[in-house]
């Protein structure tokens, strides 16, 4: 890749990101609403949403809160410039984590108890989802031989998924978790909960709720990215089947929200590593055994 | 073009009531009424709330509550009273513990009458609701600019 295309590339991804992710998001709601037999709001919805939090009143428990969202949005974006320029899969992996951290920051920096419950919630997020986020970074490395992400892509004519079925399922799952759909009680889940309130975000008032919203839209980029990433080869045809895989992973998604509406965190743990050690593992079993 | 009113999340919070309205509000959530198709959240957190919907009247333990739930809800902000309790104290109104409707605490914006109120009247009224956040909005606007 030269740095032209790089640079363009991160460009692309810099303003084309919210704007698609944003829109997913409103379709999202929308065939959610028909699912359960409601007319449900504009697919525009999460932009009005987006554009009032920034015109709100900005009230603070915490001053230093603002700073650590600012950087947590930072970290998302440096991520996904990261991902999408093609550099090394490991790293994007590592900053992701890092972002992590400054959300949990952020919110511990207020005292109210939902937060602290969110925080909770939040950690047990990461302690689940973060082995499989590795390993599929682990993945790609054992099959390509690299971590560089357009070696990857250049290094194929076969896409990864006939290597990493295992991985692949394995990364579909945490994905629900991931983008916050289910289960229902944890973090900052979509849906309407008293008991943690708003997770994490409970006390992140107008702009700096619109700003971790946007940093998720970003981070949600970087994870159907990879999604992609697994039906991607060097012939530029392929990324008809990406996008394909993409969209029908992102409904996927919408279906396992509306038909598991109950699931609570305990249970994501346990199902989380469980997939992980079985679809992940197996995998990883064969592809030592194939490669002798 | 300001978009803030297709935006309102509310807040809705039970006082003294007989749980009528309350029913009455969920109500509006439901297939039937769909309120979501305004854009409308309901959500539990008075920090990223936009509209306050009170049922219920107001009694000497909550009267502290819902002022604060109205404090910690940022600018621009409208306040909803469903129900007769919440607009007088309704059928509570000569109990000893009760101070009155929601207006005893905390400034009302508008008043949905009924016992219980209608999901319709309750439409009506977060509609109405919704035109006031956006001239609140437009006013605080122009007095930000003004500073
Ligand atoms: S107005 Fe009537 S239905 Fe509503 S809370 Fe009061 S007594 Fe109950």
């Amino acid at each position: 890749m030269t740095i032209q295309t790089r640079v363009i590339f991160a460009i692309c991804y810099l303003i084309l990101c919210p704007f698609i992710i944003g829109l997913l998001d409103g379709f999202d709601r929308k065939i959610s609403a028909r699912m359960q037999g409601r007319r449900g709001p504009s697919v525009l919805q999460p932009f009005f949403d987006l554009k009032k939090l920034f015109e709100k009143e900005f009230l603070t428990a915490n001053k230093s809160q603002l700073f650590m969202i600012r950087s947590y949005l930072c970290f998302i974006v440096l991520s996904g410039i990261l991902f999408f320029a093609g550099f090394d899969l490991l790293l994007v992996v590592f900053s992701l984590s890092t972002a992590a951290m400054f959300l949990i920051l952020a919110s511990t920096s207020t005292h109210s108890p939902y937060s602290a419950q969110g925080t909770h919630r939040e950690l047990v997020q990461i302690m689940s989802c973060e082995p499989m986020e590795l390993l599929v970074a682990v993945g790609f490395y054992l099959a390509a031989e690299t971590f560089n992400i357009s070696e990857i892509i250049a290094g194929t004519a076969s896409p990864y998924i006939m290597y990493l079925p295992g991985f692949f399922v394995g990364f579909v799952f945490i994905l629900t978790i991931k983008f916050r759909k289910s289960p229902f009680d944890i973090a900052t889940s979509h849906h309407a909960h008293q008991e943690v309130i708003k997770g994490v975000t409970s006390e992140m008032v107008g702009k700096e709720y619109a700003m971790v919203t946007l940093a998720e839209w970003y981070e949600n980029g970087i994870l159907l990215g990879i999604v992609g990433l697994f039906f991607l080869t060097n012939n530029i045809l392929s990324v008809i089947g990406a996008v394909a895989a993409i969209l029908v992973v992102w409904f996927l998604e919408i279906l396992i929200d509306n038909t598991s509406a109950r699931v609570k965190w305990q249970l994501m743990l346990k199902l989380a590593w469980g997939v992980t050690i079985v679809a992940a593992g197996m995998n990883l079993f064969l592809l030592e055994i194939i490669k002798g | 073009m300001s978009t803030i009113h297709k935006s309102p999340w509310l807040l809705h919070y039970d006082g003294s009531s007989c749980n009528g309205c309350d029913i009455e509000v969920l109500a509006c959530t439901t297939p039937v009424y769909d309120v979501e198709r305004f854009g409308v959240i309901n959500t539990g957190n008075p920090m990223h709330a936009d509209i306050f919907l009170i049922t219920g009247g107001i009694n000497s333990q909550n009267a502290d509550v819902v002022k604060q739930i109205y404090e910690q809800m940022p600018q621009p902000k409208v306040v909803i009273a469903v129900g007769t309790c919440a607009c007088t104290g309704g059928i509570f109104k000569e109990c000893y513990n009760i101070k009155g409707g929601a207006d005893t605490v905390i400034p009302v914006d508008i008043y949905v009458p009924g016992c219980a109120a209608r999901p319709e009247s309750i439409i009506d009224g977060v509609v109405k609701g919704v035109a006031l956040f956006k001239e609140k909005a437009a006013a605080l606007k122009a007095s930000e600019k003004a500073n």
